[in-house]
């Protein structure tokens, strides 16, 4: 340990003021704070005795998210393989490409039961877009901080990790590039980096693809990484399910070779389709509990947003509709379909571009709800409504901010000043 | 009442005037680097676009469309000819007029009865009468064929949703005080793109049909 320490420092002036490596300075502080605990401390009249710095944060998060990536990571290769092997079931052609090559070469099959086929499968899929996104994105990170002389920080191994498990998992490896890079690029950079933007830079990126690339991120084909699988996701299900059926249309979706049934607890432990990371509500309220008892996210975002999306359902299952069998849908099922659950614990939380004060995270949480409730429900454009929900919510967040300040001003002034 | 509903939630959010047409940009950009500036100048559009909207629909309506004037001749047999004019093709200027006339007429009434209000919005007053959100939304009422009621609520949703609109962007412009935008992205070049995204977000109501 030393000796790295002996040679980060032996480097040092190289990279120092002066120095003819001078302009990559950024590049040696991320190393250096990476590997070690920054020596310095604040220059100025105050300071604050507390290790909960930018790095612990941005850490706590990537811990929290461990649970969801390995799951996730599972649960790719398990659809995968239950599809190859329900294919395999009727003799339907199979087109074999890399990943399976891959698989293959390590002596692993498609066994479905098989923890280790399934576990391996999933990564052969999830690692592609884990690498593609840390080395665009992060060589654009460095870039900036090189050109615009800041801190290459820990800010992005969250969203460099956050952004492929809110992907399908066979996405185009190039879509995946492009739109890191508009995510850190307009999303973050542009506005000086980490801290400082307004949307969540990895929600950004992918309402980019969505946008952009739609056939590649929506409908039915893309949700389970085999070629010719078509399967749609629970809301997609019921988005076009007879009103009459109601929740029924789950218990049998139909599959390319055969029909699968999601219950409630398939959809709470996360064994169905969907994006890498989202699937498993369990995983994220692992998650959740790490970010509330380090403090790092906003219990009262989380609950607010529950709150928001129980109070919006109640109000359309009483509204009811002929035509609409999203209406029918209970809250506990909303609650455990689609990313719903990793939006409010990961994305929703993300301090930079959430509410600021705790009666603005109330309103910001609530508004989260209502608008994801109201675009899965009223909306058939979109049967997912998450993304675009936290998004709006990013919007309002500032003006939240200002009026919650503005009530207090004057409620202090009330106060103190007699009228 | 469903229907004028359906047509005030379409005009607020799904079809809101700033973030989905992109009307009225110059004052939108240039007046939202403060919230209280951005509310004031959005219930003087608010208020604006209730009035004209509706004003503009009666013009429409007795005046300007084909045979809109068949009225005249139940006044006097020899204007009866007036009832087969169509004069559609003065839409624009009538409407502007309305729009300027309008707005003369309430920074008076706003004189001398608000006073304090007056002051508070001061220049963007005048400033509305060029704003091609408020002509705008005179001619999507023609366009959709709106009638009287359906066009006074369609002024209070349009003007709703540009003041919601001005209002957010005034929350974020305050918000990015502390941002560190790169020198040549400073002022309007990070406005454009904040607006951008501000409408990548609204396109969360893209798609519902009422």
């Amino acid at each position: 340990m030393q000796a790295l320490r002996d040679a980060l420092d032996r480097v040092h002036p190289h990279f120092a003021k002066g120095g003819k490596l001078q302009k990559l300075y950024p590049v040696y502080e991320a190393l250096d704070t990476f590997l070690y605990t920054p020596g310095e401390t604040t220059k100025g009249l105050t300071h604050v005795r507390d290790s909960i710095d930018l790095k612990r944060m941005m850490i706590t998060v990537v811990v929290a998210l461990i649970p969801c990536t390995l799951f996730g990571m599972w649960n790719v290769g398990y659809q995968a393989n239950t599809a190859i092997a329900e294919m395999a079931a009727v003799d339907a052609p199979f087109e074999f490409d890399w990943h399976h090559t891959v698989q293959a070469a390590l002596g692993l099959g498609h066994d479905p039961t098989n923890f280790i086929d399934n576990f391996v499968y999933g990564a052969i899929y999830f690692l592609p877009l884990y690498i593609v996104t840390m080395v665009v994105g992060g060589h654009i990170e460095m870039v900036f901080s090189i050109l615009r002389g800041h801190e290459i920080n820990e800010g992005f191994l969250v969203t460099g990790l956050l952004y492929p498990l809110i992907l399908p998992p066979d996405i185009p490896l190039w879509q995946v590039a492009l739109g890191i890079a508009f995510g850190v690029i307009v999303g973050k950079e542009i506005f000086g980096g980490t801290g400082r933007n307004f949307l969540n830079p990895a929600l950004t990126a992918r309402a980019f693809l969505y946008f952009a690339y739609s056939a590649q991120i929506s409908g039915d084909q893309i949700w389970t990484a085999v070629d010719g699988f078509a399967g749609a996701t629970p809301l997609g299900v019921m988005a076009v399910a007879d009103p009459a059926v109601g929740m029924d249309a789950l218990s049998s979706v139909a599959v390319p070779w055969g029909e699968r049934a999601v219950t409630l607890s398939s959809a709470f432990f996360g064994t169905i389709q969907g994006c890498v990371g989202e699937t498993s509500v369990l995983m994220c309220l692992i998650g959740a509990a790490i970010l509330i008892v380090t403090g790092v996210g906003s219990w009262r975002i989380m609950s607010a947003v529950v709150v928001g999306v129980i109070a919006t359902t109640l109000l359309l299952n009483a509204v009811g509709s002929d035509t609409n069998a999203m209406f029918t849908m209970p809250f506990h099922w909303h609650l455990a379909v689609g990313g719903l659950a990793f939006g409010i614990v990961f994305m929703a939380t993300d301090p930079v571009s959430a509410s600021m004060t705790n009666t603005g995270k109330w309103i910001y949480g609530i508004l989260i709800g209502f608008m994801t409730i109201l675009i899965r429900v009223v909306n058939p454009a979109f049967p997912e409504g998450v993304m675009l929900a936290i998004l709006f919510g990013n919007v309002f967040a500032p003006l939240i901010d200002y009026f919650v300040i503005q009530s207090n001003i004057r409620r202090r002034v009330a106060r103190y000043v007699p009228a | 009442m469903q229907e004028n509903i359906n047509i005030f939630i379409t005009a607020v959010f799904i079809e809101n005037l700033a973030l989905a047409f992109f009307l009225g940009m110059c004052t939108f950009l240039a007046i939202s680097k403060d919230v209280k500036t951005a509310l004031g100048l959005g219930v003087a559009v608010i208020v604006i676009q209730a009035i004209t909207v509706p004003a503009n629909n009666l013009l429409y309506q007795f005046f300007l469309r084909d045979g809109a004037m068949a009225w005249a001749g139940r006044i006097h047999p020899s204007l009866s000819t007036l009832g087969n004019l169509d004069l559609s093709f003065l839409g624009f200027i009538s409407y502007i007029g309305v729009i300027a006339a309008m707005v003369q007429v309430l920074e008076m009434v706003l004189d001398r009865f608000f006073p304090p209000l007056y002051v508070a919005l001061g220049i963007f007053l005048p400033l509305i009468t060029v704003n091609c959100a408020i002509l705008g939304a005179s001619l999507f009422m023609v366009e959709r064929d709106y009638t009287f009621t359906n066009s006074c609520v369609y002024g209070l949703g349009a003007g709703v949703g540009w003041a919601l609109a001005i209002a957010a962007l005034a929350g974020i412009r305050e918000k990015m005080k502390y941002s560190d935008v790169p020198p040549p992205l400073r002022g309007l070049g990070i406005t454009f793109i904040t607006v951008g995204l501000m409408a990548m977000a609204f396109m969360a109501f893209g798609g519902i049909q009422l």
